[in-house]
C-alpha cells in the first residue's frame, strides 16, 4: 500500500445507540481508482450500517470476483467476509444464510459478475427468495481486465477506445421485478441521500432486496458518449420519489401535499417515507413498476429510487420450513436420532 | 473354471424386463426372499438412461460361498422382453434355463438346443384372471416370481411375509398378489420337474446382515453426521443420496416442538450452486454436503479449489459412472479418481475416501464430516454406481452413543477473548491447521476476510511471494497430517506370504476378494491391502514396497489408482501391474483371474518367498 490511513479520529465522534462512532463499521483501505463510484457505496453502507445500530458481527458480507466484489474490504472490518468466485457469490450466500438465518448477508456484485458469468446463480437466488441484500455495483464495464463492454453497457454506448456496443443491455432491476424480488431499487452512486435510506430499507426487508446501483468507472467508462458516466447518469436521472427510512416507533413529522407522498411499513413496524411520488406510480404494484420501467427505458431515463416493495415475502426458510433456531447451533443431541433409532432401522433392512 | 459343481445356493439368474412395468418390486421380491432365506444374494441393477420403455436387466448371484461380486455365465433367464430376447437367449450359459412367456409360440429363430426352455402363458393367465389392465402387466412379473419359487425351492412363507409387510395398511391387495404367485407356482408344479438341479436351501448364514443400496446408507449416514445442509443437482446415480437423506429427515429431523424442519435440503439450479451453497453452510458453521457423479464434478472444480485453498470444510459423495462426458450414465466405473485427487487449477490435492459396502458408506459418511472440519477441506467419498444404486448385503449400521462430533479447531467468544491477536491462517500447533472462527461469534475479535486469493497468516490480502509459498508449505504440512487421520487401508494378512500382491478398492472388493479365494485354491496365498483413504497413509507404501509386484485392480481405462500411486509414492511403474475393467459392467472374479493369469503367464504358480 502506498500510504497509510491516519488512524485518528476526533474522540467526541457522535455514537450511536451501541456505542460505536461510524469510524468502527469503516473496513481496510480501498484499493480501487480514487473517484471511483464504489466507494461512495461503502461509504453509504457504513453510513447506513451505523445508523442503524447494526452490530457488526451480527452482518455477512458476501462478494463474487471483480472491482466491485473487492469492496466488502473496504467496510465493516469487524464483520466476517467470504470474497468467493466469479459469479457464484449467490450460491454461497444461500448456504450461509441456510447455516444461519439469525445474520444479516449482505452481498455485493458487479454488473460482469451479476449479469454475465453469475446470471444463472442470480436469477435462481431471486426466485429463492433468500433473505439478503444484493448491491451490484454497475458500471457497464470490466474494470479488472482493462475496460471491456459488460451485459449491462446500453446498446449504443461508446466505450473508452471508441468502440460501439452493439448488444442490447440486460436491465438488472426490471428482470429482478420480472422474476418476483420482493424489494427492488435503482440509485446512483453519486447521490448518497437516496442510497442510504434505500440501503436501510434493503436491511429490513424480510427477503431478497435488490439495489442496482449504477456506479461509473472513472477510468474506463467515464468517456463522451457512455452511458454510464458521471455526466450522462446525473442528466438522465429521473427518481420516483425521494425516500426517507423511518426506524420503528418513530413519530412521522413531515408532511408532503397529500397525493405526492406514501408511507409505506415494513414488516417490523418501521415506515418508507416516499415524497414526491412520480404520477402513476405504486410502488407495491408490479404491473405499474414494469410499465414504467419500459416507458423509461424508451426515453433513455434511469428511473431511480425504491421501485418495488411487497409486503408479503416468504423467505427461503419459511418456504422449506426450517427451524426457527439457527441450523449451525443444532448440536449433536438435536441432530443424532441415536442407536436405539438405528437398530430399528437394521431390522427394517432385514 | 466349472461353475456348475455346486448345485446348491449357487447360481446368476437374469430378468430381462422393459423398463417401467413394474418388474423392479416383483424382482426384489424375488431377491429378498432369498435374503430371508439367509443364503448370500447379491442383485444388480443394469437399466438405461430412459424412463419407459426400454430393455433394463436385474441380474441376481446366489453364493452360499458370500461371493457377492458379479458373475459371468448366466444359469437362467427371465425373459419377458421381446425386444431383448434374441441377445437374451444367446447370453445363456450352455444347459442354462430359459424361462418365457409361452402365450404365442416361440419364432425358430430363439430355439436352442443346448438351452432348456420353460414356457409360460404369462399373458394367457393374466387376461383369464385378472380384469384390470394395469394389474394384467404388473402380475405377469408376479406370475414368474412363483413360477421361480417351485423351480428353486424358495420357501413360499418368506414371500407371503414380504407381500404382507409391503402392503402393510393396503391389505386387501395382498390376495390378489398371492393368487398370481399360486398360478405361477401350480403352472410349474403340473407342468415341469421341479426343483431344478440349481436351487435354494435355508442356511441362515446372514446372521445380523442387513440388505440396503449404497446411496440410502450415505444418506443416512449423513444424518447421524449431524449434516444440516444439503444442496444437490439430480443427477444419476447420486440422486437418490440426497434424497435418502431428505427421507430419513422426515422421520428423524423434525424439531419436536415447533414441527419445523431441523434439516434445510435445497435443490440447486446446478452443481456449481450446490457445491457453493455447501461451502457458504459449512463457512458459516453448519455441516453440509451434496452428492454429484462424474459430470457434477468435473463443474464442482472451481469451487473445490476455493475451499481448498479458503480452507472451508466441504463433504462431497461423488457416485462414479461410467465416463467421460456423459458416458453411460447408468454404468458403473471407477474413473473419477484423478479428477477427484486433484480437482481444480493450481496445486490441489484433496482428501479421498472409498468405501466398500453400505456400512462403509454410512460410517464413511460420517467419517467426511469429521475430517473435512478437522482438516478444513473438501473431503470426496469416492463411491460407485454398482455400490451406490444397488442393493447390497451388509454388516448392520452401529452409532456409538458416546462418540461427539469432531468439529475440529474452531474458536468460541470466549476462546477468543483469550487471544492476544487472532491470525486465521497461523500455524499454532504446527501440523499445518488453524484455527477458524465462525461469522458472528464476537463483536469485536475474530473476524475475517475469506478469500481464494493470496492472503498472509491474518487473512490479509498479499501478493508477497514469501507470504504465498508459506501458506502453500503449509497445505502440505496439512497434507501430511491428514495421512494419519484418514482411515488405515485393511491388510489381508498379519505378515506377507508371497513376493506378490494384490492392492484394490471400493467396489472391485468383492470380485477381488472371490478371486483371492480360487487363487488361494491353487495352493498360493496371495498378500492383499484394500485401500480405504487418499493420501496413502505408510502402510500402502510399505505394502508396495515389501512385494515385488503389486497388482492393482481397478474399475477404469486409464489406471488412474496406478498412475495415483505412481505419483504420490514415487513407485516404479514396472512394480505395479494393472487388472482392468472399463466396460461399464461391475467387474468379476473371472475377469481378475484371467487378467492376473495372463500377465503371469504361468497361471497362478506364483512363487511362494515363503512359508505360511
Amino acid at each position: 500500500m502506498s500510504y497509510i490511513r491516519p488512524k485518528f479520529r476526533h474522540p467526541e465522534l457522535p455514537k450511536n445507540k451501541l456505542g460505536y462512532s461510524v469510524d468502527f463499521y469503516e473496513g481496510a483501505l480501498s484499493t480501487l481508482c480514487a473517484g471511483c463510484g464504489h466507494d461512495s457505496i461503502s461509504a453509504g453502507v457504513i453510513q447506513a450500517c451505523y445508523e442503524m445500530n447494526i452490530e457488526p458481527h451480527r452482518l455477512a458480507k458476501l462478494s463474487g470476483i471483480g472491482c466491485s466484489s473487492k469492496t466488502p474490504a473496504y467496510f465493516l472490518s469487524n464483520s466476517h467476509g467470504f470474497n468467493s468466485v466469479h459469479g457464484r457469490m449467490p450460491s454461497v450466500a444461500t448456504g450461509a444464510n441456510l447455516a444461519n438465518r439469525d445474520l444479516i448477508y449482505f452481498g455485493v456484485s458487479g454488473d460482469g459478475d451479476t449479469a454475465s458469468i453469475g446470471m444463472g446463480q442470480f436469477v435462481h437466488v431471486i426466485r429463492r427468495n433468500l433473505n439478503m441484500i444484493y448491491i451490484v455495483m454497475n458500471n457497464g464495464c470490466y474494470g479488472l481486465t482493462k475496460g471491456q463492454d459488460s451485459a449491462t453497457a446500453d446498446n449504443g454506448s461508446k466505450n473508452k477506445s471508441g468502440q460501439v456496443n452493439p448488444f442490447e443491455s440486460i436491465d438488472l432491476a426490471s428482470l429482478a421485478i420480472e422474476l418476483g424480488a420482493g424489494f427492488v431499487a435503482q440509485s446512483f452512486s453519486g447521490d448518497k441521500t437516496q442510497l442510504i435510506p434505500l440501503i436501510k430499507a434493503a436491511i429490513k426487508h424480510p427477503g431478497f432486496a435488490f439495489i442496482n446501483v449504477i456506479s461509473p468507472c472513472v477510468t474506463f467508462n467515464n468517456n463522451v458518449g457512455s452511458t454510464k458516466s458521471y455526466d450522462y447518469v446525473r442528466e438522465h436521472l429521473d427518481a420516483t420519489s425521494t425516500i426517507d427510512f423511518v426506524p420503528e416507533m418513530k413519530e412521522i413529522t413531515t408532511n408532503y401535499e397529500e397525493g405526492s407522498s406514501k408511507n409505506v411499513k415494513m414488516h417490523d413496524g418501521s415506515v418508507l417515507q416516499l415524497n414526491k411520488l412520480a404520477k402513476d406510480w405504486d410502488p407495491m404494484n408490479r404491473q405499474s413498476v414494469a410499465n414504467a420501467m419500459m416507458i423509461a427505458k424508451s426515453k433513455g431515463e434511469i428511473l431511480t429510487g425504491l421501485l418495488y416493495m411487497s409486503q408479503n415475502t416468504v423467505d427461503l426458510h419459511n418456504t422449506i420450513q426450517t427451524n426457527d433456531r439457527a441450523l449451525n447451533s443444532l448440536t449433536k443431541k438435536d441432530l443424532c436420532p441415536g442407536n436405539e433409532i438405528l437398530k430399528t432401522i437394521n431390522a427394517e433392512l432385514r | 473354471m466349472s461353475l456348475n459343481n455346486k448345485k446348491i445356493n449357487d447360481f446368476v439368474i437374469r430378468f430381462a424386463n422393459v423398463n417401467g412395468t413394474g418388474s423392479a418390486s416383483a424382482n426384489f421380491l424375488f431377491t429378498k426372499a432369498i435374503f430371508r432365506m439367509g443364503i448370500p444374494v447379491t442383485p444388480k441393477n443394469i437399466f438405461p438412461s430412459n424412463i419407459q420403455g426400454l430393455p433394463t436387466w436385474y441380474e441376481v448371484r446366489v453364493s452360499e460361498k458370500g461371493y457377492l461380486g458379479r458373475r459371468e455365465g448366466i444359469d437362467l433367464i427371465v425373459a419377458v422382453n421381446p425386444q431383448s430376447m434374441l441377445a437374451d437367449i444367446k447370453s445363456l450359459r450352455s444347459g442354462g434355463y430359459l424361462l418365457y412367456d409361452s402365450s404365442k409360440q416361440l419364432h425358430s429363430e430363439y430355439l436352442r438346443e443346448d438351452i432348456n426352455y420353460i414356457g409360460i402363458p404369462l399373458m394367457e393367465m393374466c387376461n383369464e384372471n385378472f380384469t384390470d389392465a394395469r394389474q394384467r402387466q404388473l402380475f405377469k412379473n408376479i406370475i414368474y416370481v412363483g413360477a421361480l419359487a417351485a423351480l428353486l425351492s424358495i420357501e413360499f412363507k418368506e414371500i407371503e411375509g414380504l407381500l404382507a409387510e409391503q402392503f402393510k395398511g393396503k391389505e386387501k391387495l395382498i390376495p390378489a398378489n398371492i393368487k398370481a404367485l399360486n398360478l405361477g407356482m401350480d403352472f410349474v408344479y403340473k407342468n415341469f420337474k421341479y426343483p431344478l438341479e440349481f436351487h435354494l436351501e435355508r442356511r441362515d448364514l446372514l446372521k445380523e446382515s442387513i440388505m440396503i443400496d449404497g446411496n440410502s446408507a450415505c444418506g443416512l449416514g449423513a444424518v447421524y453426521a449431524g449434516a444440516t445442509v444439503a444442496a444437490w443437482y439430480p443427477i444419476t446415480p447420486s440422486t437418490s443420496v440426497v434424497e435418502a437423506f431428505n427421507d430419513y429427515s422426515k422421520d428423524l429431523r423434525i424439531d419436536k416442538i415447533s414441527g419445523k424442519k431441523n434439516v434445510a435440503i435445497v435443490q440447486a439450479e446446478d452443481e456449481l450452486a450446490a457445491i457453493g451453497m455447501v461451502i457458504g453452510a459449512n463457512w458459516n458453521g453448519a455441516r453440509a454436503f451434496t452428492a454429484t457423479s462424474g459430470p457434477g464434478l468435473s463443474l464442482m472444480n472451481e469451487f473445490l479449489g476455493l475451499a481448498y485453498f479458503a480452507e472451508v470444510p466441504t463433504v462431497l459423495i461423488d457416485v462414479q459412472r461410467t465416463g467421460p462426458s456423459t458416458g453411460m450414465p447408468t454404468r458403473t466405473q471407477q474413473s473419477d479418481i484423478l479428477e477427484a485427487a486433484y480437482a481444480s487449477h493450481g496445486d490441489t490435492k484433496h482428501v479421498l475416501l472409498f468405501p466398500s459396502t453400505p456400512k462403509e458408506c454410512f460410517d464413511m459418511t460420517i467419517e467426511c464430516f469429521d475430517l473435512a472440519e478437522q482438516l478444513q477441506t473438501p473431503i470426496i467419498l469416492m463411491t460407485d454406481l454398482d455400490l451406490g444404486m444397488n442393493d447390497h448385503i451388509s454388516p448392520p449400521f452401529v452409532w456409538d452413543d458416546k462418540r461427539e462430533y469432531n468439529r475440529g479447531k474452531v474458536l468460541d467468544a470466549e476462546a477468543l477473548e483469550n487471544i492476544e491477536k487472532f491470525g486465521r491462517y497461523l500455524d499454532v500447533d504446527k501440523d499445518g491447521i488453524p484455527y477458524r472462527t465462525i461469522p458472528g461469534t464476537h463483536p469485536t475479535k475474530g473476524s475475517f476476510f475469506t478469500r481464494g486469493t493470496s492472503r498472509d497468516e491474518y487473512a490479509i490480502y498479499t501478493e508477497d511471494s514469501d507470504a504465498y509459498r508459506r501458506n502453500m508449505d503449509r497445505l502440505i504440512r496439512k497434507w501430511n497430517t491428514a495421512k494419519d487421520l484418514v482411515p488405515e487401508p485393511q491388510l489381508y494378512q498379519k505378515s506377507n506370504n508371497c513376493e506378490v500382491g494384490i492392492l484394490f478398492f471400493g467396489t472391485s472388493t468383492y470380485s477381488a476378494e472371490e478371486a483371492m479365494d480360487q487363487i488361494n485354491h491353487n495352493g498360493v496365498i496371495v498378500d492383499a491391502i484394500r485401500i480405504k483413504s487418499f493420501p496413502f497413509n505408510n502402510t500402502v507404501e510399505q505394502f508396495i514396497n515389501e512385494h515385488k509386484k503389486v497388482f492393482v485392480i481397478e474399475q477404469n481405462r486409464d489406471a488412474q489408482m496406478k498412475s495415483l500411486l505412481m505419483i504420490e509414492l514415487q513407485i516404479d511403474p514396472n512394480k505395479l501391474i494393472s487388472v482392468l475393467n472399463y466396460d461399464g459392467m461391475p467387474i468379476t472374479a473371472e475377469n481378475i483371474l484371467k487378467q492376473v493369469s495372463n500377465k503371469i503367464k504361468s497361471n497362478f504358480h506364483i512363487e511362494k518367498s515363503k512359508s505360511i
